[in-house]
Parts: structure tokens; C-alpha cells; sequence
């Protein structure tokens, strides 16, 4: 995320790194009005990733972030760090 | 029985009393309604101001619901605009002077007798703004064309949906024309796409809203004022009237306006 680079480009208008800036802090916000939603991701990725490995459960992390798609472009990314314990013999075939 | 309408924002200063004073003035003048605008800012009351009805207060909202005074005596007759009344807030007292129980209770004796019931909601997302909500069937939110009154602005309507407002409307204040003709304002577009609510009215920054408060007298009632016009085709819209949005070019001064306005000569309106 660079926002210094988006201000210094004299081709953008000021309204569109506005409405960028918007949307990005709006999936923060939005996602944190309900404590529900990251817990509700984090429940299922354990239901799917628990047939294939056994993993840590409470150190199981998963965060609204944002990266950087392109040059100039940054887009929200939901990151997941899964400490594995054990992988499954199935994982194999 | 009446509606009550909560009009709300989340961030400060971004237009709220002067909403609730010209679309409750707007109601009562030209949709011939009666109407009563009350001020939930309590401890920092404004509306009263606003509409040049401060010399007329005697009791206010918390007196009436800690039972000092009936609910009649606590309201002002606006006497230049028929069916038009205020209940104003308490000044020295704060917002924990009343309880979301008793805002309902407040504007449920009020819709017996009131077609409109306009609610101006303080800032934040506090006691404040729940006292606010407590009474109200439906919610206006107003913004600026700014990143962090939109922002509020989608955590109020978060907030509303989840006490179970299903769709609030949108009121988009203080826009630029010419600003956003540059591109260095978000434009109705922007907002409307951003927000995914639905549009109310949008009401152009004006110098008559400095004016018109200056005086105590609401800018719809002025036929001159191009906000005034914003707010008269919002009270149609409420009403029921499809009403379409002004075209920007009405709403920025032309260029002749402008020549006059450079020779100290008054614009004409259109
Ligand atoms: N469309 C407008 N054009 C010019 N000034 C405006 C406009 N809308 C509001 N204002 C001014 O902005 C200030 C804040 O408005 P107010 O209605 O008191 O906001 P809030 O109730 O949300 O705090 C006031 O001084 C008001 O006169
Ligand atoms: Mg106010």
C-alpha cells in the first residue's frame, strides 16, 4: 500500500483516490461491525482443512489485510495462518 | 398515525439540523402536513436556533418524559408556518436525562396527533444516537462528499440495519459542482455505489443556508435558495413523488450569475 505514490501521480483525480481509500477502509469497517464474520470464515476453513491435516486450532489466525495486486493498486486480501501439526496419509493420494 | 423519521449521520457538522429544520418546514409548508420536529441533541440544543424559535422555550424533551410538564405544553407552535411545531431538547442536562424507553414512548404520543415526526439525532454512535432510533420507523442519513462522513455514514446504516431499519435513505449535502466537474469531489455516483443505499437528495453547498440560519428561517421557504429547491423536491419525494434529481448545471451558478455576482448584482433564480 502506497498512497504517498497514488497522491504524487498528477494524473489521478484527488475523488478517485478518495473512493479508492473509501472502499478499502469500508472492508475493515464492514467486516468488523459483525465479530460474527471472521469467526464464521475461521470455523469453516477448519471444517475443510481438518480432513486433509490436523492443525492447531487456537493458533489458527485469519485477518482482513490488504496487498498490492498490481503497481498503484492494492486490493483487500483475507490472510490465513494455519499451523499444521500433523499432515494426513490421505493428503497424499 | 404519523411516521417518524430519525435523520441521522454518524460524523458531526455535516448537515443533520439543517435537514431535520428545512425538510420538517418543507413538510408543513407545501405537503400541508403537521408535523413536529424534535431535537434529541440534548445538552447541545441547536434546532431551536436554527428555526429562530430560541426565546420561546419554556419546558423540553426530558421534562416531558420525567413528567414535569404534559406533552402539550412542552411543544412550540412555529406560528409562521401552519401545522408546524418544535420539542426541543434540554440544554443543561446530558443524554443519559432520558432513555431509549422513553424517546419511544415520546413519539408514540406524538404520532396520535402528528403526520410527521422529524427527529434530529446528536453525533456519534452513542446513548445519543440510540435515544434517537429508539422511536423512529424510518432513518434519513446525511453526508458530505468527504471520505470520513461516508465512512460514518456506513457504519450508521451497519448499525440501523442491525436494530432493524430496512432501508434508510440517503442525503448527500454540501456538494460542489464545480469541484466535482474537476474531479476533486466524489460524485453522487461514487456514493450511491459505495454505500448501496438509496438516494434521498442531494443539496448543493449554498451561502443562503449561512444566511437563512443567520435569520432563524429555513432555506425551503426561500424560492431564490438552490439548497431550498434541493429540500422542496426532497419533501415531494418523501411524499410519495418521483421527483428527478436536479441537473447539476441548476445547481452550480452560470456564468452570467457569476458576472453578476462579480458586479455586487443579486442572481437571478431559475
Ligand atoms: N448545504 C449547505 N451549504 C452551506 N452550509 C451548510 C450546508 N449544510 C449545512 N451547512 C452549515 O454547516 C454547519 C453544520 O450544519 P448542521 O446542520 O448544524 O450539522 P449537524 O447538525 O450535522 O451537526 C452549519 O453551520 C450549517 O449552516
Ligand atoms: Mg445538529
Amino acid at each position: 500500500m502506497d498512497f504517498l505514490k497514488l497522491f504524487s501521480r498528477e494524473d489521478v483525480s484527488s475523488k478517485d483516490i478518495a473512493k479508492e481509500r473509501l472502499r478499502l477502509i469500508l472492508v475493515h469497517d464492514r467486516a468488523n461491525v459483525s465479530p460474527k464474520f471472521l469467526e464464521m470464515i475461521k470455523s469453516r476453513l477448519i471444517d475443510i482443512i481438518s480432513d486433509y491435516m490436523e492443525i492447531d486450532e487456537e493458533g489458527l489466525e485469519v485477518k482482513l489485510t490488504r496487498m498490492d495486486k498490481e503497481k498503484d493498486v492494492t486490493v483487500p486480501a483475507l490472510v490465513a495462518n494455519i499451523p499444521i501439526k500433523k499432515v494426513k496419509h490421505l493428503a497424499r493420494i | 398515525m404519523g411516521e417518524a423519521i430519525v435523520i441521522t449521520s454518524g460524523k458531526g457538522g455535516v448537515g443533520k439540523t439543517t435537514t431535520t429544520a428545512n425538510l420538517g418546514t418543507g413538510l408543513a409548508l407545501y405537503g400541508q402536513k403537521k408535523v413536529v420536529m424534535v431535537d434529541a441533541d440534548i445538552g447541545l440544543r441547536n434546532l431551536d436556533v436554527v428555526m429562530g424559535l430560541e426565546n420561546r422555550i419554556v419546558y423540553d424533551l426530558v421534562d416531558v418524559a420525567n413528567g414535569v410538564c404534559r406533552l402539550k405544553q412542552a411543544l412550540i407552535k412555529d406560528k409562521r408556518f401552519e401545522n408546524l411545531y418544535l420539542m426541543p431538547a434540554a440544554q443543561t442536562k446530558d443524554k443519559t436525562a432520558i432513555t431509549p424507553e422513553q424517546m419511544k414512548k415520546l413519539c408514540d404520543d406524538l404520532k396520535k396527533d402528528f403526520d410527521y415526526i422529524l427527529i434530529d439525532c446528536p453525533a456519534g454512535i452513542e446513548r445519543g444516537f440510540k435515544n434517537a432510533i429508539a422511536g423512529a420507523d424510518m432513518a434519513i442519513i446525511v453526508t458530505t462528499p468527504e471520505v470520513s462522513a461516508v465512512r460514518d455514514a456506513d457504519r450508521i446504516v451497519g448499525l440501523l440495519e442491525a436494530s432493524g431499519f430496512e432501508e434508510p435513505k440517503l442525503v448527500i449535502n454540501r456538494i460542489r459542482p464545480d469541484m466535482v466537474k474537476r474531479g476533486d469531489m466524489m460524485d453522487i455516483d461514487d456514493m450511491i455505489d459505495i454505500l448501496a443505499i438509496e438516494l434521498l437528495g442531494v443539496v448543493p453547498e449554498d451561502e443562503k443556508i449561512v444566511v437563512s440560519t443567520n435569520r432563524g428561517e429555513p432555506a425551503v421557504a426561500d424560492e431564490t435558495s438552490k439548497a431550498g429547491k434541493a429540500y422542496r423536491n426532497m419533501v415531494a419525494r418523501l411524499q410519495g413523488q418521483d421527483v428527478p434529481l436536479m441537473p447539476m448545471e441548476n445547481i452550480e451558478p452560470s456564468f452570467m450569475d457569476k458576472l453578476r455576482m462579480f458586479f455586487g448584482l443579486k442572481a437571478r433564480t431559475r
